[in-house]
């Protein structure tokens, strides 16, 4: 019988032809409006009054004082916080102790929390009213509205994303892999570095580039807590700001494709590490084959 | 190295995981712990080794109180259930390991005659430039076990060392680690809950339950002398019918079954399904198929006695029998033992 090839198979579940077009078509024209668009406008506008404004507003010192502003931070809080995520991850998976769901959920906080309310938050423990401030003055330590507290709002907001990372695949791995070392003569130390660094450095690198790429974008809190001080606290979102409300927005919009290149790179990398990853976890996955 | 327990005790959480196990383990036996899930077989594995501590009680190795050393310098080698092999490294390096970190140094070339003496051993040659994810879980397995006898460890512990593995090469693999412990003489306890391979590979049976020790013995022990009812039923399929205990004698379908030392009153019989015979004629206890299996070495019969119970017995597989056949059962062999539970 040769019906069966001749005959239309009807589609499989969710296949329906309409159906897909439907959920295809939504999605490219959401991508297009709400990413895509924005971006090329970015780079239009940053170039729109020609070559020369746009390399004007780059290199003016108040643009590097803030990109240098932001690198710093960066250069602080993300090691900070990569050496904080691993001991948080290390913490949570591999030991067994009381209030262990807590401080899951307290290392969460930084992303369901908005960030203007952690800048505000900050004034409150460390402004002149503040409780820590009036301490703080008298020994003429200066957080708020210096580039201390820019780093401390930037730490608080991207805490979460290393560890993030680590836990879940920590916990897939499990103690086998700690406990074999060890059984084998290895120092804890030893182990780390041999042993479960190696494991999980795709995800460590991952969340070092996600923590990184939100240090640098970071506007919310660090706008309540730099106090705005143009080429002085200003970091490079602050001032893109600043330049958009003094009417200069093809300033603004070439402080912005810096931002936004550095975003590009960030998912370049980011892309290049879930092969990587994603490479690990499909070969440990992969089911044995018959033993010979 | 000899191995002693000493009334050892471990509690997780309000969990008694192991209450109280003395065993001694002599130099170059080869020992199962055997038991169901949650007897305490691991827990006490794992305390042998040092990955957990004892709350209670001493181990010892040989004259030595090992009970408070750490697993790093306990001298033991593990090897786990899902291999723990580092993905990361090859074969060889996984093998190198324990070699590049002892506090004992040895010189590349030394590390490498040695980790190709242990690929000649377990039967990897050729192997050790692949990753962990590029070999079979037998062939893991194995790295696993030459990573484990790297270090020259003084004891071989292994926790359920083929339970990931599929039917066949589980067996290949238990014949296989009993040449290699034939040939290193290396102290080893392993723990598993599949009797059979306990049976197949051991010197020594510790059969647990609920964190204590029931029975140990050689198989051959263990098998024709099981202490209980839970021992008997642990070991192999048994088909248990209520009794009658007189004077020594169980009494039941006009059938009397040797039963010393059993109290008089309930009691239950014990047989395996090849000691049950079954016969159109009388005497013997009534029962009626319900079902017949036919299986590669003979035909598996599933019955119901005249009180109710479900008994699973075999036959030759020349012999003509139906589900609806009524009969008789007789037992060639049987144990007896105290009635634990009310059978309606």
């Amino acid at each position: 019988m040769s019906t069966v090839s001749t005959r239309r198979k009807p589609p499989r579940v969710g296949d329906a032809p309409l159906f897909r077009r439907l959920m295809i078509g939504i999605v490219v024209v959401l991508v297009a409006l709400v990413i895509i668009a924005p971006l090329v406008i970015i780079g239009v506008e940053a170039f729109s009054k020609g070559w020369q404004l746009y390399r004007d507003t780059v290199i003016h010192p108040d643009t590097l004082h803030a990109v240098m502003l932001t690198v710093l931070a960066a250069l602080i809080a993300v090691p900070v916080n990569t050496v904080f995520g691993i001991a948080a991850a290390w913490a949570i998976t591999k030991f067994d102790f009381w209030g262990k769901r807590f401080l899951l959920v307290v290392i969460e906080i930084p992303f369901s929390v908005s960030p203007i309310v952690a800048g505000v938050a900050y004034l409150f423990v460390y402004g002149l009213q503040g409780l820590f401030g009036p301490w703080l003055d008298a020994h003429d330590i200066k957080i708020l509205f210096a580039v201390p507290g820019i780093i401390i709002a930037s730490m608080f907001v991207t805490a979460p994303f290393v560890a993030r990372e680590l836990i879940p695949l920590m916990q897939a791995q499990g103690r086998d892999l700690e406990e074999a070392s060890t059984s084998l003569g290895a120092s804890g130390w030893r182990t780390f570095f041999s042993v479960t660094l190696p494991n999980v450095k795709w995800a460590l690198l991952y969340g070092v580039i996600l923590c990184n790429a939100r240090v640098m974008g970071e506007f919310g809190a660090v706008s309540v807590v730099s106090g705005n001080i143009r080429g002085q606290t200003n970091t490079l979102p602050l001032h893109i700001e600043l330049l958009y409300h003094d009417y200069n927005a093809t300033g603004a919009f070439a402080a912005a494709s810096i931002l936004a290149l550095i975003a590009v790179f960030t998912i370049i990398a980011k892309v290049a590490l879930e092969r990587q990853g994603a490479g690990r976890v499909r070969k440990t996955d992969n089911p044995a084959e018959k033993t010979s | 190295m000899k191995i002693h327990l000493e009334n050892v005790v471990k509690t997780f959480e309000s969990f008694q995981a192991v209450k109280g196990v003395s065993l001694d383990i002599e130099s170059g036996e080869l020992v199962a712990l055997l038991g169901p899930s949650g007897s305490g077989k691991t827990t006490i594995l794992r305390m042998v080794a040092g990955l957990e501590y004892a709350d209670g009680g001493a181990i010892h190795f040989g004259d030595q109180d090992a009970t408070d050393i750490p697993v790093r310098d306990r001298g033991v080698g593990f090897v786990f259930q899902h291999y723990a092999l580092f993905p990361h490294m090859t074969v060889a390096d996984n093998i190198a390991f324990g070699m590049k970190v002892s506090k004992v140094k040895r010189d590349r070339a030394a590390i490498d005659s040695r980790v190709a003496d242990l690929l000649r051993l377990v039967r990897l040659e050729g192997l050790g430039d692949r990753f962990p994810a590029q070999i079979s879980g037998g062939q893991r397995q194995r790295v696993a076990l030459a990573r484990a006898l790297s270090v020259d460890p003084k004891v071989l512990l292994l926790d359920e060392p083929f339970g990931a593995l599929d039917a066949n090469v589980r067996r290949d693999l238990r014949r296989w680690l009993r040449e290699i412990h034939s040939e290193l003489g290396i102290t080893t306890l392993f723990v598993t809950h599949d009797q059979e391979e306990a049976l197949d590979l051991a010197d020594r049976v510790v059969i647990l339950k609920d964190g204590q020790i029931v029975q140990q013995g050689t198989p051959q022990e263990v098998c024709r002398d099981p202490k209980s009812a839970f021992v008997m039923k642990f070991l192999g399929d048994a088909n248990v019918i209520a009794a009658e205990v007189k004077d020594g004698r169980a009494h039941v379908g006009g059938l009397s079954i040797e039963a010393a030392g059993v109290a008089d009153g309930r009691g239950e019989l014990y047989a395996r399904p090849r000691d049950i015979d079954w016969s159109v004629e009388g005497p013997g206890i009534a029962a009626e198929i319900t079902r017949v299996l036919d299986r590669a070495d003979g035909r598996r019969v599933l019955a119901t006695t005249g009180a109710g119970e479900a008994l699973e017995f075999d036959v030759e597989p020349e012999r003509v029998v139906k589900a609806g056949d009524a009969g008789f059962v007789t037992l060639r062999r049987a144990k007896v033992f105290c009635a634990t539970l009310r059978l309606p």
